[in-house]
């Protein structure tokens, strides 16, 4: 659906210093998809998805939507639509006005305008709030007309730039999932930029990391959080333990990689073999879960969580172990 | 450290009063102009009751008329010219694609609201007499489209600046070309400042009296033009009507600018 070849974008500061934003990336963001572009601000994501949309030019490389070359194309011609962090709604417009802009400007018949709208404000829950202001809104029916707005006219693509980021932590669990069911529901590619790397697993059908202008690894979110390839990602996708190889006796040029859930600390005096040996520095009790800080011999830290839990206390020596094959071995 | 209550400047003795003293100075000299409007007596300073017959005068006064005329017609066209172009040079401003001069740019159109107006007249003249342009009232109307922009723009660029850019995005994002995203989103969303901007201009034309009274000659005096020289014959109840007149428009007209502008931060 989008294929991105070899983008570049710079910007020139007012130092007239170049900033590179995105650093040559490619990418293929499939039919039907839901792909998300995940990482820490400043990263060119937001940049990238602007890029797709049309409110900047490529400083070198070519965006393809649909098989077809958007350079020479502005926003407006391009079968893209947007929600916007702060929703962007017409504040001058209603509801229903907002949601018809897009099909008004295609010159869309009135009859077709008048359905879709219909249509796609029951898609959002909120047929009752047609002739409604945005101010007299929450922020979370607001951006429910951002997405209803960014839908009527069915784009081909969905661009959505954290559109969860202003919600509170309980509509913003809702909003995931009703973002997940129109996705499904519409069949439209959804491309979403987050910083929210629980957000990007919740709701991804595939993962695009980004750093500093370069898409690091791109996967399914269970091929990300079980085969990190960078460092960085494994440290970015949910918790990890990034151990020095000198400290589990392997080379030293490489760090080990192991998620908290699959280490198991157990007691010196069990007579059990392990990785490495430590001891258990500080106890956090998470109610379903408790979290062991073990300080090894070597000096590394690690950290175990660990369901009910052995019982261990503060000081105690311990066996630092894991299964084999759950670890991943990366460069330093 | 006793409980003492930190310095508050709310709390200085004497503070109210003070307050009083300065809206007096600000107001008393008014509020006598317009009492004395309504005096029945030719004499400005003693009080025989009350009267209209000044205003009755006013209006029965040709010269008067004319010069009234003058005034309204040249910030009429004063005020639709002038805010056309601040529209156009606020957008220019604040969404054109320049990168560099921006600051100038604004900086130059602002200028003249810190030139001292009798530099900005002279000048204005030494134009006109230069270029050989005798045009009367339409000498005046450029004048004054002229020197009301600044007071147009900075209202109408200080509103765009606070929209950002983004719903103009979302606009181009929807499939809206330049035209119609100006007329379903930028205009409507502009209105508010554009009349603030229109009214600030259009009080700042009628009242204007140093750069009129360089550029106008026999024929298009303006009112402000005419006062002045109805003064050098002495200070008539015709002066403090004419005045009063003067007076209650522009309180109506910047009264409505602020309602609009308050307005416009509630939406």
């Amino acid at each position: 659906m989008i294929d991105i070849h070899s983008v570049s974008k710079s910007f020139v500061t007012r130092d007239a210093d170049p900033v590179h934003a995105l650093n040559q990336v490619s990418l293929e963001i499939y039919d039907n998809e839901f792909f998300t572009l995940l990482g820490p601000s400043g990263c060119g994501k937001t940049t990238l998805l602007r890029l797709i949309a049309g409110f900047e030019a490529p400083s070198s490389g070519a965006i393809r939507i649909a098989g077809n070359d958007v350079a020479a194309l502005p926003p407006q011609k391009r079968p893209v639509n947007t929600v916007f962090q702060s929703y962007a709604l017409f504040p001058h417009m209603s509801v229903a006005e907002n949601v018809a802009f897009g099909l008004e400007m295609q010159n869309a018949p009135k009859s077709l305008i008048d359905e879709r709208v219909r249509e796609a404000l029951e898609m959002v829950r909120l047929e009752g709030f047609a002739t409604r202001r945005p101010a007299q809104l929450s922020g979370g029916q607001q951006q429910r007309v951002a997405v209803a707005r960014a839908l009527a006219p069915k784009p081909s693509v969905l661009l959505l730039d954290e559109p969860l980021s202003a919600l509170d932590l309980k509509l913003r669990k809702g909003m995931q999932s009703e973002l997940k069911r129109l996705q499904r529901e519409t069949g439209i590619t959804f491309v979403l930029v987050t910083h929210d790397q629980e957000e990007a697993l919740a709701m991804s059908d595939r993962i695009a990391v980004m750093r500093s202008g370069d898409v690091l690894q791109v996967g399914t979110p269970r091929d990300i959080y079980d085969n990190p390839q960078d460092r960085f990602v494994a440290d970015f996708i949910g918790e990890s333990n990034l151990l020095p190889g000198a400290a589990l006796g392997r080379d030293p040029a490489k760090t080990i990689v192991v998620r908290p859930e699959h280490i198991v600390v157990s007691p010196v005096s069990d007579g059990a073999k392990g990785h490495a040996t430590g001891a258990v520095s500080a106890i956090t009790f998470l109610g379903s879960d408790t979290l062991y800080e073990v300080v090894l011999e070597e000096g590394a830290k690690l950290h175990s969580r660990s369901r009910g839990g052995a019982a261990l206390s503060t000081g105690d020596r311990v066996i630092v172990d894991w299964a084999r094959g759950v670890e991943r071995e990366l460069a330093n | 450290m006793n409980g003492a209550k930190p310095f508050d400047w709310r709390h200085t003795p004497g503070l109210s009063a003070y307050t009083a003293l300065i809206f007096l100075f600000f107001y008393a000299p008014l509020l006598i102009l317009v009492i004395y409007a309504f005096n029945s007596s030719r004499l400005v300073t003693v009080w025989a009751g009350f009267s209209f017959k000044w205003f009755v005068a006013v209006a029965n006064n040709g010269a008067i008329r004319d010069a009234a005329y003058n005034s309204v017609i040249i910030a009429i066209v004063a005020t639709i010219a002038s805010t056309a172009i601040a529209t156009a040079g606020a957008i220019a401003l604040e969404r054109g694609r320049l990168r560099f001069g921006r600051g100038a740019a604004t900086a130059l159109i602002a200028m003249p609201l810190v030139v001292p107006e009798i530099v900005v007249a002279i000048t204005t003249l030494i134009f006109f007499s230069g270029l050989g342009m005798h045009h009367g009232l339409f000498n005046l109307m450029i004048a004054h489209t002229v020197f009301c922009i600044p007071f147009a723009l900075l209202p109408i660029q200080a509103r765009l600046r606070d929209m950002g850019g983004t719903l103009e995005e979302a606009g181009r994002d929807l499939y809206a070309d330049e035209w119609r995203l100006f007329r379903r989103v930028t205009l409507p969303l502009l209105l508010p400042a554009i009349s603030a901007g229109a009214i600030m201009a259009f009080v700042v034309s009628l009242d204007d009296f140093l750069i009129s009274m360089m550029v106008s000659s026999a024929g298009s005096t303006t009112l402000p033009v005419y006062i002045y020289g109805m003064m050098r014959l002495g200070v008539t109840p015709e002066v403090n009507a004419i005045s009063t007149i003067l007076l209650a428009v522009s309180i109506v007209f910047v009264a409505a600018a602020l309602l609009i502008g308050r307005r416009n931060k509630l939406a």
